[in-house]
C-alpha cells in the first residue's frame, strides 16, 4: 500500500512539474490467458498517471511482429524500450541496434538468450522459485513441518512449472516429515487439474494420509476442488490446498473455505517497472541482472 | 498493354500514400531508417511471397510456406548444434524445399488433386516435423549468423539496407528474369491464363508445375533460412500463418488470385505495405495489435473489389 502511495506521488510530482515526458517504447507478447490482459491494461494506466508516453505494440504471439515493433521504437527514438519476449532466442541482433542507438533495453516478464547480457539494462520480473518457496513455507508452518503432499505441476517444461516445483522442494528438503508422494501435471488448465486430482482420489483410497495439496496454478487447484467436491470430500479442511497466481476464482474458494492459500502473481507491475526504467534515465547506473517483484501470500480468513 | 501495369501502379501508389501519410503524422517516420526496417523485417515473407507469386499467376496455391519457414529454421539451428556451418545447412535445405515443393507440383499434376489439399498435407506435415525436431527455441551461435547481421549497405540519411534486404532484392531480380524473359515464365502465364488454352499450345503441362511448385519451394526455404539467420534461432512455431501474410503480399501486389495476370515486382510492393500498415500503428502507440489485421484485411479487400473491376472491364472490352 506504502508502495502504490509512492508511485502515485512520483506520478503526481513529475506530472506537475511538466518536465518533458519520457517516451517508453513497450513490446507486448499478446493477449493470451487472464494474466497477460490484466498486465498490458495495467502498464498502459500506470504510464498514464506517472506521466510517461507510452508507445505499446502487441506482437500477437508472433517474434517477426515483436522485432517490427522494437525496430519501430528505435526508429521513433524513444527514451527506453520494454519487452516482454515471446521466446527467448533470436534478440542479438534488434537489441545490438537498440544499443547503437543509446536506447537502453529492459525486459519484463520472460528472459532472453543473449551471448552479451550487457545488451540489456535488467529484468523486472517476479520469481517463480520463491513463488514456490512462500507455498512450501506456508504449508510447512500450517502443517508443523510433518506432510504428504500431492503436487498438480504445470505444462511439463515450462519455466513456472520448473521454477515452482524447485523454490517448493528447496522448502520441503529442510524438514523431514514432509515429502511430495504424488505429482502429475495437469497443464495449467481446470479440466488438467481435476482429472489428476480424480486419479490421485482413487490411487490414494480417498486421499488417506495425504495432508495437502498444491498445484503450480489456481486454475488447476479449482479442478483439483470440484473432484475433491464430487468424491465428497472437504477441501480446505480434509486437505490443505496451496496454490500460485491468486485469480478471482481463487479469492472466492479463499472467501469459502475450500482453498487455505495462494500466492499472488501480480498483473500490477507497472509500478515496480516504471520507476527502475526513469530513475536508470535519469541516472544511468549499472544494475543487477535481475529486479525481483515482490510476491505475496493471501490465506483464507480463520488460518 | 498499359492495363497490365495498372494493377502495379495502383500496388505503388497505396505505399507511396501510406509512406507519406505515416510522413505527416509522425515525427521520424518519413526516413530511410524506417524504410530500411521495413525492407529488412520483411524480407523473409517476401522472399517466400515471391515463390507464392509463380504459384498463384499459374492459377495455384501454395499453404505449406509458414510451416517450410519454421521448419528450415529448426532443421538450421539443429545441425549448428551439430557443428555445421550455416552456408552448408541453408544449401541443403534449399534443396530440400526446391525437392519437397516439387513433390507436391508432381502429385498435384499427377493425381489431378487440388493445390489447397495437397499443400495444405504440406502444411501440416512439415508443422509436425519442426516439433519431432525440438519442442524450445533453439539459439544458431555460429560466428557467421553475426557476420551475416552485421553485414549492410549504408543509406542515404540514417537507414541502412541490411544483408537480409539485400539478398531479397537480389532474388526478386532474378525472380522478374525468369518470369519475363524465359519460355518457362511465358507458360506459367499461360497456364494461369488459360490452361486448355496453353495445353492446345503444346505447354509441357507435367514439367511446368512441377517447376511452379519446386520454385515456390524453393523460395519458402530461402525465407525460412533468412528468417533463421535474421532471427540467429531456430523456433518450431515460427512461422505461423505466414503462408497467409505471403498470399496477402501477392494479392496486394496486383496478382489476380485466378491466375494469368501480376508481376513478380508488384509482390514487393505488395509486401512492403503489409510491413508499413504495421509500422504506422505501432508509431501511433496506443491501438492493439489486432489493428494491424484489420487494417490489413479491409486493404486486402479493397484490393480484390478494384482488381475485379478493372477485369471486369477488361472482359467488357474484349467481348464488344
Amino acid at each position: 500500500m506504502y508502495k502504490t502511495f509512492a508511485a502515485v506521488f512520483l506520478g503526481v510530482s513529475l506530472a506537475a512539474s511538466g518536465a518533458s515526458a519520457v517516451t517508453i517504447g513497450f513490446s507486448q507478447v499478446g493477449d493470451e490467458g487472464d494474466w497477460r490482459p490484466a498486465f498490458s491494461k495495467d502498464m498502459q494506466e500506470e504510464a498514464k498517471k506517472m506521466g510517461i508516453d507510452l508507445k505499446f505494440a502487441d506482437a500477437q504471439g508472433k517474434q517477426e511482429d515483436q522485432l517490427k515493433a522494437v525496430r519501430a521504437f528505435i526508429a521513433q527514438r524513444v527514451d527506453a524500450i520494454v519487452i516482454a519476449p515471446v521466446v527467448v532466442t533470436g534478440w542479438d541482433q534488434v537489441l545490438k541496434e537498440a544499443k547503437r542507438a543509446n536506447i537502453p533495453v529492459f525486459l519484463a516478464d520472460r528472459d532472453v538468450d543473449v551471448t552479451d547480457k550487457s545488451l540489456y539494462v535488467t529484468r523486472i520480473s517476479a520469481d517463480f522459485s520463491l513463488e514456490g518457496k512462500l507455498a512450501g513455507a506456508w504449508l510447512a508452518q500450517a502443517s508443523k513441518g510433518t506432510c504428504d503432499v500431492v503436487e498438480l505441476q504445470g505444462t511439463v517444461g515450462s519455466a513456472p512449472a520448473i521454477e515452482r516445483k524447485k523454490g517448493f522442494e528447496a522448502v520441503l528438503s529442510q524438514f523431514p516429515g514432509m515429502k511430495i508422494v504424488k505429482t502429475q501435471s495437469g497443464d495449467f488448465t481446470t479440466e488438467g487439474g481435476k482429472k489428476v486430482m480424480e486419479a490421485f482420489i482413487k490411487a490414494t483410497d480417498n486421499l488417506k494420509g495425504i495432508c495437502a495439496s498444491f498445484a503450480h496454478n489456481d486454475n488447476m487447484q479449482l479442478g483439483a476442488i470440484q473432484a475433491m467436491k464430487e468424491a465428497g470430500l472437504k477441501p480446505g479442511k480434509d486437505v490443505l490446498m496451496v496454490s500460485v497466481d491468486y485469480v478471482p476464482a481463487m479469492k472466492a474458494a479463499l472467501a469459502k473455505g475450500e482453498a487455505n492459500a495462494s500466492v499472488e502473481l501480480r498483473s500490477a507491475i507497472g509500478k515496480y517497472i516504471y520507476p527502475v526504467v526513469t530513475d536508470y534515465l535519469k541516472n544511468p547506473k549499472e544494475l543487477p541482472k535481475w529486479i525481483v517483484i515482490p510476491s505475496d501470500l493471501h490465506v483464507a480468513a480463520g488460518n | 498493354m498499359t492495363e497490365r501495369y495498372l494493377p502495379l501502379m495502383a500496388t505503388v501508389t497505396v505505399f507511396l500514400a501510406l509512406f507519406v501519410t505515416g510522413g505527416v503524422l509522425y515525427e521520424h517516420f518519413f526516413s530511410t531508417l524506417v524504410l530500411g526496417h521495413i525492407l529488412a523485417d520483411n524480407a523473409f515473407i517476401i522472399i517466400a511471397a515471391i515463390g507464392t507469386t509463380f504459384v498463384i499467376l499459374s492459377g495455384g496455391i501454395d499453404l505449406s510456406i509458414g510451416s517450410m519457414i519454421g521448419f528450415v529454421g529448426v532443421v538450421m539451428a539443429r545441425l549448428d548444434t551439430l557443428g555445421w556451418h550455416p552456408l552448408a545447412s541453408a544449401a541443403v535445405l534449399l534443396a530440400f524445399g526446391l525437392l519437397f515443393g516439387a513433390a507436391q507440383g508432381y502429385i498435384i499434376d499427377f493425381c489431378d488433386i487440388q493445390p489447397f489439399i495437397i499443400t495444405l498435407a504440406g502444411l501440416f506435415m512439415l508443422r509436425g516435423a519442426c516439433f519431432m525436431v525440438t519442442l524450445d527455441s533453439i539459439p544458431i551461435r555460429h560466428p557467421f549468423v553475426d557476420a551475416f547481421a552485421d553485414t549492410s549497405i549504408p543509406l542515404p540519411g540514417d537507414g541502412f539496407l541490411a544483408s537480409s534486404a539485400i539478398v531479397m532484392l537480389v532474388v526478386l531480380a532474378g525472380a522478374i528474369a525468369i518470369a519475363h524473359f524465359t519460355r518457362f515464365g511465358t507458360n506459367v502465364y499461360a497456364i494461369g491464363g488459360d490452361r486448355a488454352s496453353a495445353v492446345l499450345m503444346g505447354v509441357p503441362m507435367r514439367r511446368t508445375t512441377v517447376m511452379i511448385y519446386a520454385l515456390g519451394g524453393f523460395y519458402s526455404a530461402l525465407g525460412g533460412v533468412i528468417y533463421a539467420l535474421y532471427t540467429s534461432s531456430g523456433y518450431p512455431l515460427a512461422g505461423t500463418g505466414n503462408e497467409l501474410n505471403a498470399i496477402a503480399a501477392v494479392v496486394l501486389g496486383g496478382t489476380l488470385l485466378t491466375g494469368g495476370v501480376g508481376m513478380v515486382a508488384g509482390t514487393l510492393f505488395g509486401g512492403m505495405i503489409l510491413g508499413l500498415i504495421a509500422t504506422l500503428i505501432i508509431f501511433h502507440g496506443s491501438l492493439n495489435g489486432a489493428w494491424i489485421m484489420i487494417a490489413s484485411g479491409v486493404l486486402l479487400f479493397l484490393f480484390i473489389v478494384v482488381q475485379r473491376s478493372l477485369v471486369g472491364s477488361f472482359n467488357l472490352r474484349r467481348s464488344s
